[in-house]
């Protein structure tokens, strides 16, 4: 299909100057508008199907009290009260966002520390370490936990290591440790996001024209001036997108603490995902998960929106 | 993203809560069955039932109850060639999570492993999605072939509000109960013998500690195998107690008792008796250590005796928690396994009642004891095991805590949250961070919280029909 003319859906939905332009334009000859709506029938029909339709219906349970069981009661916004009063419902939340730290800013901050530094000179068996680094990433998460609640172990390869080191004082039981668990748990998000922003950035690096470099040295750049002038900003879009999985994979964390530690020590390493589990399954508050989820939703909502503002500067 | 191309898609999202939001989730109970059914007085006959199809959903996945089971399975439908049975077998987990779908769906199971407690057997009740068996307790005589205090645990009140009283809603076929693992090897190096006291034990624990052993091998990263230690603690100071506050007989755990075993526990943390870092060692890891010969003793439950054998063979010792006076009646957390029930709407139930009470039969029982499983009421298999094994001493050990009802339910039955409860605040009494007493008010708070919310619904409604 050539025609530039916009079918209806795009039309419908689409930016200002799109519709502008198909008001003032004439449809294609024989192209019925209507059967764009065909087109996009099969993927609006499952995603209809798989997420608006029980989205829609996790909105409708978050407003009930239900055990999953027996008829449920109105509720109204009464667990989303309790998610603002109720210690327990507040503290995953504050989890996930100190996770976050470890889930999206670390990884961002390395892979961009990464990519300024492989994409400035040819390094040998460059394609080799983006493998390496790129491996978590390719792992499935159950997998990743399995094998760093191994590492993290009181005889795992970490405490292990550090004895070997002579620094035994700082081997500790890692993902029992009120103080350390959250950490430990964060630190191996750090390890599967690394590898994503990394590729990520390198791939933008290698669209930023080397004129621009070219034109920064002879200025007198230095290599941090370079990247700062040059490679960051070239990298904004990258940015956005590396900063956007990352939170939403920070903050939809389940499987890992499922694996790893189960919330504990105590309610330490607690967050919304897996208190959505928890509820819904252990403790039959079918309500106050949906809400949780709700919630959680929300959240990734704002925070990627304000990514996609503020880093990538789209405008609304 | 504009808003522009938000508006449609929140007016799709509200449009579908909205068509999401025709129904009201849930039963109402009515499917519940007029108290006293099960009809007639008369042993059922599967043979005259026709064509039948028994669908079973378990989680009997492991070992020897998988091997059990099928064995069962396969004699009964012999028995019966006119029962088909279409067996779903999940881990526990897996059944937990998919159970509540199923049981409500359209298409229930005949025949489910409920789990005991508030948050399945008695939700599960309490929407009436259970068959009440007292009928068939009658007819194949379930209450004298079972202890009371097992009976009791598959009991749920009339209203679905209390659970260990009231109608029997499952029978289990299995008994567990937690006990004391011990290394020979390891005992007989410090110079030990098995205890025979609840003081022996203790007082050897320091012993083991001096000649460089680690006492009691522990793991508790899965926050659940505290709750079993806390409660072996607790049921030496007080088991009646204990029972009755699970049972919700009283107004709670007694504040003492509670105090002075968590104080035990916390004790036992710090002088080393238990590992260190208990709180970020697997549970299944610490038993693989002991197996491995870390660790003197491990205070764990029946369910992991076939696998230590495997690799301990025999050095490898068992028993109930010794006793406060050689010889004397033995106390212990512990209980059965899975109730086996017949959901309220199963098609056929009275051949469910005749497969129930076919796998928890003498014959059953024999069969579980051959494949390495502890049956609940053993048989005369049971008496052919070599009494100096481990499964010998695991068999007479139930034996005696049977004879001498000393079992006490797991704490975690107390109330809906105090799996959540017990296993987060043990970690922290574990880790030194919660002492005693404030553990004692955070358990006690749980259990208030509860009895105040079963009494605000006490005077309940009828339920519309």
């Amino acid at each position: 299909m050539k025609t530039s003319a916009p079918a209806g859906p795009a039309a419908a939905t689409g930016g200002t100057e799109s519709k502008a332009r198909s008001r003032g334009r004439r449809r294609a000859p024989g192209e019925p508008r209507a059967i764009g709506y065909l087109y996009i029938l099969p993927a609006l029909a499952l995603y209809s199907a798989f997420l608006l339709y029980p989205f829609g219906q996790s909105v409708w349970l978050s407003l009930l009290h239900w055990d999953g069981l027996t008829r449920a009661t109105w509720a109204g916004f009464d667990n989303y009260r309790d998610l603002l009063t109720d210690p327990a419902l507040r503290a995953p939340f504050a989890h996930a966002l100190l996770l976050l730290v470890f889930y999206s800013a670390l990884p961002v901050a390395i892979g961009l520390l990464l990519a300024a530094l492989l994409s400035r000179d040819r390094v040998r068996g460059m394609t080799f370490f983006r493998t390496v680094l790129f491996l978590p990433q390719v792992l499935a998460m159950v997998v990743v936990g399995v094998a760093w609640r191994s590492i993290l172990a009181p005889d795992g390869l970490l405490n292990d290591t550090l004895r070997t080191l002579g620094l035994g004082s700082l081997a500790r039981p890692w993902l029992g440790d009120y103080d350390w668990a959250l950490p430990a748990v964060g630190l191996v998000g750090t390890w599967v996001g690394t590898g994503l922003c990394m590729v990520l950035f390198l791939a933008g690096a290698q669209r930023i024209p080397r004129e621009l470099y070219e034109a920064a040295r002879l200025d007198g750049a230095g290599p941090v001036r370079e990247f700062l002038t040059v490679t960051l900003p070239g990298l904004r879009p990258q940015i956005a997108v590396a900063l956007t999985l990352t939170i939403v994979a920070g903050l939809r964390n389940f499987d890992l603490i499922y694996i790893t530690t189960s919330g504990g020590p105590g309610n330490t390493t607690s967050v919304p995902a897996y208190e959505v589990y928890h509820r819904a399954f252990d403790t039959n508050q079918v309500g106050s998960a949906a809400a949780i989820g709700v919630a959680l939703t929300v959240l990734i909502f704002a925070l990627t929106t304000a990514v996609s503002r503020l880093v990538e500067g789209r405008r609304p | 993203m504009g808003p522009r191309r938000r508006l449609p898609l929140a007016v799709w999202i509200t449009g579908l809560a909205l068509s999401a939001a025709a129904c009201v989730p849930g039963t109402d109970g009515s499917g519940a069955p007029v108290p006293g059914t099960g009809a007639g007085s008369a042993v059922p006959d599967p043979a005259r039932a026709g064509r039948t199809t028994l669908t079973i959903w378990d989680q009997e996945i492991r070992g020897g109850q998988n091997d059990e089971l099928e064995q069962l399975n396969e004699e009964f439908e012999n028995r019966y060639p006119n029962v088909t049975i279409k067996r779903t077998a999940r881990s526990f987990t897996d059944l937990k999570t998919t159970l509540k779908l199923a049981v409500t769906g359209a298409n229930p199971p005949d025949v489910i492993q409920a789990n005991q407690g508030y948050p399945d057997m008695v939700a599960f009740v309490r929407a009436g999605l259970l068959a009440p068996l007292d009928n068939y307790a009658g007819i194949y005589e379930w209450n004298t072939r079972y202890p009371a205090t097992l009976l009791n645990l598959n009991r749920v009140s009339a209203d679905g509000r209390r659970f260990g009283t009231g109608r029997l809603y499952g029978i289990s076929q299995t008994g567990e109960y937690i006990g004391l693992y011990y290394n020979k090897e390891l005992l007989a190096k410090a110079g030990l013998e098995p205890p025979t006291t609840w003081k022996e034990f203790t007082g050897g624990l320091g012993r083991l500690r001096r000649s460089g052993e680690l006492p009691i091998q522990f793991g508790n990263l899965d926050k659940y195998p505290a709750i079993h230690t806390f409660g072996v603690l607790q049921d030496q100071l007080g088991a009646e107690r204990a029972r009755d506050a699970v049972l919700g007989r009283s107004t709670g755990f007694d504040a003492q008792d509670t105090t002075r075993a968590a104080a035990t526990l916390a004790d036992w943390v710090r002088r080393g008796y238990l590992p260190k870092s208990a709180n970020g060692l697997g549970y299944e890891d610490a038993a693989k250590k002991f197996a491995a010969g870390e660790g003197a003793y491990l205070l764990t439950g029946t369910w992991q005796l076939a696998g230590l054998k495997k690799t301990m063979g025999d050095r490898l010792g068992f028993m109930p928690p010794p006793p406060a006076d050689p010889g004397g009646p033995p106390v212990t957390t512990g209980g059965q396994g899975l109730a086996w029930s017949i959901t309220s709407r199963a098609r056929n139930p009275e051949v469910a009642a005749a497969y129930l009470d076919f796998i928890t039969s003498r014959h059953a029982a024999d069969v579980m004891t051959r494949n390495g499983v502890l049956p609940a009421v053993p048989g005369r298999a049971a008496d052919r095991v070599p009494p100096q094994s481990a499964d010998g001493q695991m068999i007479a050990g139930w034996r005696r805590l049977s004879a001498a009802d000393g079992l006490v339910p797991y704490l975690d039955y107390t109330t809906p949250t105090s799996y959540d409860t017990l296993s987060e605040s043990l970690q922290g009494v574990i880790a030194g961070r919660l002492s005693p007493e404030r553990f004692t008010t955070t358990v006690q708070e749980d259990y208030d919280a509860f009895r105040r919310a079963q009494r605000s619904q006490q005077p309940q409604p009828t339920e519309p029909r």
